[in-house]
This record gives C-alpha cells, sequence and structure tokens, in this order.
C-alpha cells in the first residue's frame, strides 16, 4: 500500500519540555487516521510540525516519499496537504460558495492567469458539487457568519476538501458540535473517504467520534508514540488505559 | 450564471457622465480644485488597497505621489517626454519601488510598519529638497507641460480635467477588476486571517508585497497628474503630513469600501476649499469635523451608511420574529412532543 504521510522522529522542544519527543508514525492511501492522546502530549504540536507552523528540532517529514519538512503552510497546501483548525475558520464575511472558491483558487493556474482568468478562477461547479456533498445548497449564498456553529463546522470541513486533497488534517472537527450535526459529519466524512479515496488524520478528544470513524489509531502520551493499532487493540491496551485513566 | 450589471460598476458609470458635464460652468480654480479631488482619489485608492483590503499601514503614499509627480516633472520637463509616456514609467517606477518599500512589510505590521514608511517618506522628501541637480531643490521644477493628445489641447483648465477624469475612470476599473478577481479574495483572506489563508494555498509574501506595489504605482499614477495639473513642483506637497491627510482621507471615507477613497478625497481635499468662506476659521472647522467623525463613525462615513443598512435590516428582522413569536409558541407543545 502506498504511504501517503512518513513522519520520521518528529522532536520539537521548548526549552526544557520535550512537547514532541521523537515522533514516528505513517498513514497509508484512503485510510483514516486518528491521533489521541491526553490534553498537553503534543498532539497539536507534533500538527504543527507536520504542516509547517513550527519547524521541528529534528526528524522529517515525508509526503508521497518525498520530504516536505519545513515548507511554508501555503507550500504544502499547494503540494496536496490540507487542514482544519480547531477553532472555527471560515471567513465570515464570504458567502458559503466565496469561501469554497477561495479554499481552490490557489490551485488553479498562475497567479498572472487568476488575475486576468474568471472572477471565480472557474471554481463554481466545483464549489457547487461541495455545498451539494455536504447538503449546504439552502446558504450557498449566505454569508458565512450568519450560519450556525455546525453549519459553518461543515463549510470548513468542505473547504478542506475544495482543492482534492492528498491528505487532510483534521484538528478536532467535533470540537463544540451537537449530538446530531456530529453524525451528520461523520457521516459525511465517511462519504468523502468513501468516494474519493481521501487520506485524513483526525485528532480528537471525543473517543466515540474517533473510534468509529477510524480505522487505525495513534495514541501519544508525554510526547511520545504510546500505542498503535485497531481502535480495538488500542482501547484495551493498559498503558493506554493508564495514561487516560492516571496512576 | 446570468451576465447582472454589478452595481459598484452602475455608479462608476452613472457617475462619469455626470462628472464630465457638471463642472463646465466652473472657472479655473474650481476646476483645479474638482481634478484635485480626482488626483487625490486615485492615490487614496491605491492607500485603501494596501491599508483597507490587504491591511497594512503604510504613511509612504505622499511619498510615491512624489515619485510620481518628480519622475513625471523630470522626465517631461528635462527630456522632453510626452505625458503617456511619462506616465507610464513613473507608475512603473512606483510599482517598483514599492515592491522594494514591501519587503519590511512581510516583516513587521501595524504601528512598526507605519514606521518603516514614514522613515521612508522623510527619505524621499528630503531626496527632493537636497538633490538640486535633479529635483530643483526648494525651487521645485516650473513650467511643467500639458500636452496635446490626439490632437486635442490639454492646457486648458476644463480640457485637462476631462483627461484627469477619463484617467480616474480607467484606473477606477483597474482596481474593481483587480478587486473582484481572485487576487481581492485573497488580499482579503490575509486581512481577515493570515494563517486560514496560508493553509488554503495561499502565499502571503507574493500577494503583501503585490498590494504594497499596486497601492504605491497608484500613488505614482496620481503624482503623474498632479504634475502637469500643478504645473509646477516642489517638495512641500509631499512632505510627511501629505501620507497624514491620505491615510486620513481613508479611514474618513471607510476603509476597505470601495467608493471610501473618493468620499475621503471630497471630505479631504475639497471641504477645506468650501470652507474657506469661513475665512480663518476654516481648519479649526475642518478639524472638529475630523474629531467628531472619528468618534461617531471610526469605520468612515460609508461606514455610517453601512451601520445604518445593518440597523434597519436588524430591526426588519426584529419585527418578523415578533410577528412570529405566537405562532412559534402555539407549536411548540405538539413539536415538543414529536420530537424523540
Amino acid at each position: 500500500m502506498t504511504r501517503v504521510l512518513e513522519v520520521n522522529g518528529i522532536r520539537k522542544h521548548f526549552g526544557g519540555v520535550k512537547a514532541v519527543d521523537g515522533v514516528s508514525f505513517h498513514v497509508d492511501e484512503g485510510e483514516i487516521l486518528g491521533l489521541i492522546g491526553p490534553n498537553g502530549c503534543g498532539k497539536s504540536t507534533l500538527f504543527n510540525c507536520i504542516l509547517g507552523q513550527l519547524s521541528p528540532d529534528d526528524g522529517e517529514v515525508r509526503l508521497d516519499g518525498k520530504a516536505i519538512t519545513g515548507l511554508y503552510p501555503s507550500q504544502l497546501n499547494r503540494l496536496g496537504v490540507s487542514r482544519t483548525f480547531q477553532l472555527l475558520q471560515v471567513f465570515p464575511n464570504l458567502s458559503v460558495r466565496e469561501n469554497l472558491i477561495l479554499a481552490g483558487q490557489e490551485h488553479k493556474g498562475t497567479m498572472l492567469k487568476r488575475l486576468f482568468g474568471p472572477r471565480d478562477a472557474g471554481l463554481t461547479p466545483d464549489a457547487d458539487r461541495m455545498i451539494a456533498f455536504f447538503k449546504l445548497e439552502h446558504l450557498a449564498e449566505q454569508k458565512a457568519g450568519g450560519l450556525s456553529y455546525g453549519q459553518q463546522k461543515l463549510l470548513d470541513a468542505a473547504m478542506a476538501f475544495m482543492a482534492g486533497p492528498r491528505l487532510v488534517l483534521l484538528d478536532e472537527p467535533a470540537g463544540g458540535v451537537n449530538l446530531t450535526m456530529l453524525a451528520n459529519l461523520k457521516e459525511r466524512l465517511q462519504a468523502i473517504n468513501r468516494e474519493l479515496g481521501a487520506t485524513f488524520v483526525v485528532i480528537e478528544h471525543n473517543m466515540e467520534f474517533v473510534m468509529s470513524l477510524c480505522s487505525r489509531v495513534v495514541v501519544m502520551a508525554e510526547g511520545k508514540v504510546l500505542a498503535q493499532g485497531s481502535p480495538a487493540a488500542v482501547r484495551a491496551d493498559p498503558a493506554v488505559v493508564e495514561a487516560y485513566l492516571g496512576h | 450564471m446570468t451576465r447582472k450589471l454589478n452595481p459598484t460598476l452602475l455608479i462608476v458609470l452613472l457617475a462619469f457622465p455626470i462628472l464630465w458635464f457638471a463642472p463646465a460652468g466652473l472657472k479655473s480654480y474650481g476646476l483645479y480644485v474638482v481634478a484635485l479631488w480626482l488626483v487625490m482619489s486615485i492615490a487614496a485608492m491605491g492607500l485603501n488597497l494596501t491599508l483597507g483590503y490587504a491591511g497594512l499601514t503604510s504613511l509612504a503614499q505622499g511619498a510615491f505621489l512624489g515619485i510620481g509627480a518628480y519622475a513625471t516633472a523630470i522626465l517631461t520637463v528635462k527630456a522632453g517626454w510626452s505625458l503617456p509616456a511619462s506616465f507610464l514609467v513613473s507608475t512603473g517606477l512606483s510599482f517598483a519601488v514599492g515592491i522594494v518599500l514591501g519587503f519590511p512589510a512581510l516583516r513587521v505590521k501595524h504601528h512598526y510598519l507605519a514606521f518603516v514608511t514614514l522613515a521612508f517618506s522623510v527619505v524621499v522628501f528630503l531626496v527632493a529638497r537636497n538633490e538640486e541637480w535633479l529635483t530643483g531643490g526648494v525651487f521645485g521644477l516650473a513650467n511643467i507641460p500639458r500636452p496635446v493628445l490626439f490632437g486635442i489641447d490639454l492646457g486648458g483648465g476644463l480640457a485637462f480635467y476631462r483627461f484627469v477624469l477619463c484617467v480616474t475612470l480607467v484606473l477606477t476599473l483597474v482596481m474593481w477588476w483587480l478587486l473582484h478577481s481572485p487576487w481581492g479574495r485573497a488580499f482579503l483572506a490575509i486581512r481577515e486571517n493570515a494563517l486560514r489563508a496560508a493553509s488554503l494555498g495561499i502565499d502571503i509574501r507574493a500577494y503583501t508585497l503585490l498590494a504594497f506595489a499596486i497601492g504605491s504605482a497608484f500613488g505614482g499614477a496620481a503624482g503623474s497628474l498632479y504634475a502637469p495639473l500643478v504645473e509646477f513642483i516642489d517638495p512641500a506637497p509631499f512632505a510627511l503630513s501629505a501620507s497624514f491627510v491620505l491615510l486620513l482621507t481613508v479611514v474618513a471615507g471607510g476603509a476597505g469600501s470601495f467608493f471610501g477613497p473618493f468620499v475621503g478625497a471630497f471630505f479631504s481635499y475639497m471641504l477645506p476649499e468650501l470652507l474657506r468662506a469661513t475665512g480663518g476659521w476654516y481648519l479649526i472647522i475642518y478639524a472638529a469635523v475630523v474629531l467628531v467623525l472619528v468618534m461617531v463613525s471610526p469605520t468612515g462615513l460609508l461606514g455610517l451608511i453601512d451601520r445604518w443598512r445593518d440597523h434597519r435590516s436588524q430591526r426588519r428582522a426584529a419585527t418578523i420574529r415578533a410577528a412570529a413569536r405566537p405562532t412559534l409558541g402555539a407549536r411548540q407543545g405538539p413539536q415538543q412532543g414529536s420530537a424523540s
């Protein structure tokens, strides 16, 4: 199976704090990998190292076998690494459709072509397909700021898929979403994984969400990988139980 | 999608004939003031791109006005170039200098960027004042010609005003095109949330430099029209205060709104002339108006209209909600019952 993402020995220290201390894992094509761990275990720091927000002290990140360590977030995105944020990050003053066009436009042609080309960078059909996929049709023209929290969360996720990414990293997609919307979000993510063969990494606190969505789970504690494997195997692992429940 | 004429574009196309004919009866001083309003609107449009759309605080627009004006004056007076050629070179030169000055904008933001651009303004002013061999120093450059274009003599006040109006129209359409292209969307995204913009593949460095350079090019273009408009230039109109007034123009008009620069420039460059009738009081009245405006509406004059519109739609929504309340109350019972 093709390895989309490989993370080898990533290390990031802040002063004496070993936030991430030699983490390695990989993501296969078409997989939904869960990354879990108690608060402060270094998940977000690891995410930021992979995504170019932080540069790791040591180690390397490979996308389809090519080293991508230390690239800018915008460069990574254009190589096909897409993400969502823990807190909502849609553009409230743009319409739902405009948000999606924005999410795809930098992947279309050169800057000059975009300036003289069509106003929507030819992305209206793609945006409308994505709107239909996430069932936001009735909101297409609305400003994103006027949507409910759950709807914005769906839009946020839709934006991550707009450019047909190779890999999507979702940072706590279930945070603050009500149960109905959560089921809807999970169902849409599974559908996109099935239909487009998209590959995800999901950071999440909601164990039930992770266990039912992911095919494989990596558990982190104190900056290291504690366990990895199928959701059932990880849940049964005594080390994992101890990390979550304390000593 | 159906092709509908954009309301912004409609206003531009309606305003053009009005502005073409309306000042015909004015005397030469009146024509000069109206033309100055248009020229400063161009400079403010450029600053509105850097400040209002891309969110970069610049105190250098007066300096770019100066670069454009001096480049045009030197090229037409000393080198005998035509105005169109000088205009293109002045605009291009400002664009190039804007790119160079844009590099600090990648590193520093807000007040710090304001200081960097302020230092640049002072340097440009000092060059204009001290390099006499090039700029004529404090004596300036005189007899800047107004050209004959396509057989039309632009020497007269009205003819030159109309020429300025045509250039303003073209530059306004260029700005409209730019802001409604994917670039405009990228500028806005960077201003609102740079982190998210970068995660969507938007190259912050490239777009920031471009916003700065294009804004500066508009400043240069305005300067290039300013020189033949006043026919004589010296360093004084391009001192630091010019940059401050342009910043005020953009903020007073409404930073980030398309017509803000025109409204703001009316406020900064025409209102003082209208208030001149009050004798020695006009600066005090003007200052009071600025103070009140900044306190009442920090989002500028056009922001005032937006707020009024928001207020009205909110009141309308409240009325609808109030009317709907009894019905909702009646339905609440069965709805709760059916929910599982």
